[in-house]
């Protein structure tokens, strides 16, 4: 079969409807994209799935290989030392930088305490951030106080960074009665009234659509009511949660409905055992926001500055032309185990973890950069870590002899109200518990059977 | 009403639900949708329900149109409403948000890229930042792809959210369920049964387009909890009746008693009420001075266990019938509600009438799903039992 390789195709234009027009020279720009439109040596046909492909003789499959590894961002270098053209720094005052530093260690030490209690009994589950911290606390603090966040569950640094308190830290991971999830959730699922970080949930990526259509309602709030604030919605997943089908829908719905969304991929090189080699086959998650039509940018998870500047420059890229999604890959590597239920020695070789402990990890980056700018000492480091682990520790105490929320709070908020079923089932329980008092320990619950 | 441009439809011709049905039937005979007792041929019949508002003016609207006029009527109360869904922009396939793109803009009335997942994903996102989302799935057998966002975050929000506040309760999401004769696999179910098993949301079927005006509006504008608001497709065109015209409200987990009786209730929701009506009044003729109750549930969770429990009380004897397979189906829920609040007074087994547990093969729907015959013969059994 002879294959015409001359690049052009002489068709016969359709027959249309105004067949004047074919007779007079004129240059149509404007068509609907889905009119055929073929005028003889076009380079192209208008396929309202593909406007502006050109047609090509050379059958070439576009290989991924092709293209250049999309490169990661950096500000400061592992010794904390500058690295950019001189004149372009983030913009940002010591003492903000001094407060970056003090909560990735608040969060660090919290960290190696809630472990350690978790490994004694003491809590049921923990999840750290260690190698993260300059992820979550760098892009949090690019963030306004009415931005909306949601998070995954090793966004701890973000929560630190907007203003949770050890107390609130304490009371959700021991899910006493000042928990605002009312004790229902496993430890680490953190949510946030002011400002708002909705309370995480265990599914991997569920969030990503939700926070495109929250992205969409904030967008269209601020078409009703002008004078409000303007704000974005911010959105954590790990490289893992992208391999959901909920990354896919929510990339796409953010691009086609234009929303006011940075989504921040935490790429730290392991989900739980697996390593992003059986994760995918592309270039990380960066490559895939191009695909969607989305801006992306691939950024030094261990550089809180460039991490911050980026978040700061995405913010307002999502806020402009009336809203739309903007992509960050962080890339950082999961330096502790994936959780207190993980031991990842078990898949990985310790030395490679001691090596990226040493070798660069975004806190001791940064206390490089404040030593160097003469911010920091190591009387200063051995002080605040002092405070801030009594801090947590008390805070901790407390939190652990605080009594559980009444027992009614296990059918309450299901509905808006309780149901008539709920409430029949409530009163059944009291009878048991009043039955059988001797098979029930209601010592650590507010109000005792009082409370049901 | 009626557009002027012609529209692809997902069904070239509509047909209503084909019966098994030889010449002689006598039971099997298509539903008289025109003589049916219940839909409102006439606007003074509406007067005798309390559920409307004392108005003389109605229309005559079908399903869609009432759904559609629903829509409407919520997009114009409250600029939280919003309408997505694949294929809404238009019309839907189904024409239920005709006209409603020009009316309220493409801000608020639009189409999505096709991923369920993503519209329920997307629509909580909206309804948690204070929206009243309205989210459409084209057909309820493509509600799966969905189900995570439904059980595991839609239902779960407002409970793990404690008292932060935040909640989901502005959700609805809409979706034409059952039969119609040739949807076959994947155009037929009725999953309601797999919702009512997750606390959280809210499971509604409408039997009418009066119902489903009411019921529609208290989902999207007063109900504080997600609803999955199903609505049977082949009463889409078929079920005609006087609708007010003005807004109103239907209580969500209240159920009705259509008809009064004394010796049997029968409980359904959705299309099959049409073959229960039927069944019930070649038995009452069949069997003289039988009274038989006939109870639309309307919201199937969180349901209206008083009213069905006080009902077989006086009755003694119960069919439930549901259009969806019997394993584990709605009327396994009820039975069991039945046997353990009524045991004293029931004369009778609960007996259940539903799809059989296959699925819905195209050539072979007449013999899977409830008929009037397998209802008039429940009846039948359950009476003299």
């Amino acid at each position: 079969m002879a294959i015409s390789l001359t690049g052009r195709c002489f068709m016969c234009t359709p027959r249309r409807r105004v067949a004047a027009l074919s007779s007079i020279p004129i240059k149509v720009t404007v068509r609907w994209s889905n009119s055929i439109s073929q005028r003889p040596r076009s380079d192209h046909v208008r396929f309202p799935g593909a406007v502006n492909s050109k047609f090509t003789s050379e059958m070439i499959f576009t290989q991924p290989s092709a293209f250049p590894t999309i490169p990661t961002y950096r500000v400061i270098d592992s010794d904390g030392v500058h690295v950019g053209k001189p004149n372009r720094f983030p913009e940002v005052s010591d003492d903000e930088v001094v407060s970056w530093y003090k909560n990735m260690l608040t969060v660090n030490i919290m960290d190696l305490i809630m472990f350690e209690a978790q490994r004694q009994g003491r809590l049921s589950f923990y999840m750290v951030s260690a190698g993260e911290e300059g992820i979550t606390v760098g892009s949090a603090a690019a963030l306004s106080q009415h931005d909306v966040v949601f998070a995954q569950y090793r966004e701890t640094g973000v929560f630190q960074q907007r203003g949770f308190t050890l107390k609130q830290f304490m009371s959700q991971l021991f899910a006493n009665r000042n928990d605002t999830g009312k004790g229902r959730n496993m430890p680490v699922h953190y949510g946030s009234v002011n400002p708002r970080a909705y309370t995480i949930s265990s599914p991997l990526a569920t969030q990503i659509p939700q926070a495109a259509g929250a992205a969409y309602s904030v967008k269209l709030q601020a078409l009703q009511n002008p004078n409000a604030p303007r704000r974005i919605v911010a959105c954590y997943f790990g490289e893992g949660a992208a391999s959901e089908g909920d990354f896919h829908a929510a990339l796409n719905l953010a691009a086609t409905r234009s929303c006011p969304i940075v989504f921040i991929c935490r790429n730290n090189g392991y989900a739980i055992s697996t390593p992003t080699l059986e994760q995918y086959r592309g270039d990380g998650i960066a490559s895939r926001g191009i695909g969607y039509g989305i801006d992306t940018i691939r950024v030094d998870g261990n550089d809180i500055f460039a991490v911050y500047e980026v978040m700061k420059e995405a913010r307002q890229m999502a806020l402009s032309n009336g809203g739309r999604p903007v992509l960050i890959e962080a890339m950082s590597y999961r330096v502790s185990h994936h959780s207190t239920s993980d031991d990842s020695f078990a898949y990985r070789a310790r030395v490679e973890v001691e090596d990226w402990k040493r070798r660069d990890n975004p806190i001791l980056r940064l206390r490089k950069w404040l030593e160097n700018r003469g911010l920091w000492n190591e009387e200063l480091e051995l002080q605040t870590r002092d405070q801030l682990r009594k801090a947590v520790l008390k805070e901790f105490g407390s939190a652990e002899r605080e009594k559980k929320p009444p027992l009614k709070a296990m059918f309450t908020d299901v509905y808006e109200n309780l149901t008539e079923e709920a409430e029949e089932q409530r009163r059944e329980l009291r009878r048991i518990i009043e039955t059988y008092p001797e098979e029930y320990d209601l010592a650590d619950y507010d109000g005792g059977i009082k409370g049901l | 009403m009626f557009p002027s441009r012609t529209v692809v439809r997902s069904f070239p011709r509509w047909f209503s639900a084909s019966s098994a049905s030889s010449g002689s039937a006598r039971l099997n005979v298509p539903i008289d949708y025109k003589t049916t007792p219940l839909l409102h041929h006439t606007p003074s019949s509406l007067a005798t329900s309390l559920e409307f508002p004392r108005s003389a003016s109605t229309k005559r609207l079908n399903l869609y149109q009432s759904i559609n006029a629903a829509l409407r009527t919520a997009l114009s109360t409250s600029e939280k409403v919003i309408l997505f869904g694949e294929d809404v922009a238009f019309g839907g396939v189904f024409r239920c948000s005709m006209d409603l793109q020009t009316e309220f803009g493409s801000e608020r009335v639009f189409n999505t890229p096709l991923t369920e997942q993503g519209i329920v994903g997307f629509a909580i996102g909206a309804a948690a930042e204070g929206m009243r989302p309205v989210a459409e799935i084209q057909f309820a057998d493509y509600v799966f792809p969905a189900f995570d966002q439904v059980v595991n975050e839609a239902a779960k929000f407002r409970y793990r959210e404690g008292t932060t506040g935040a909640n989901v309760g502005g959700l609805v999401v809409r979706m034409p369920c059952g039969a119609v004769g040739h949807g076959a696999l994947y155009h037929t179910q009725s999953p309601e049964s797999l919702f009512s098993h997750v606390p959280g949301v809210r499971v509604v079927m409408p039997r009418s387009p009066s119902q489903a005006k009411g019921l529609l509006l208290s989902a999207i504008l007063e109900c504080n909890d997600p609803v999955i608001f199903m609505e049977p497709k082949v009463l889409y065109r078929a079920a005609v009746e006087h609708v007010p015209i003005e807004s109103y409200t239907i209580p969500l987990s209240k159920a009705e008693v259509i008809k009064l009786g004394k010796h049997l209730t029968v409980i359904s929701y959705g299309q099959p009420l049409y073959l229960c009506s039927a069944a019930i009044a070649a038995a009452e003729k069949a069997m003289n001075g039988v009274e038989i109750e006939l109870i639309d549930l309307r919201t199937i969770y969180p349901w209206d266990r008083p009213t069905i429990l006080e009902s077989v009380k006086k009755t003694g004897r119960a069919v439930v019938v549901h259009e969806s397979m019997v394993n584990y189906g709605v009327g396994a829920e009820v039975a069991a509600t039945i046997q353990a609040g009524a045991f004293l007074r029931l004369e009778a087994p609960v007996k259940r009438v539903a799809g059989w547990s296959t699925h819905t093969g195209l050539s072979y729907e007449p013999f899977i799903l409830p008929d009037v015959t397998r209802i008039y013969d429940a009846i039948q059994q359950t009476l003299e039992y």
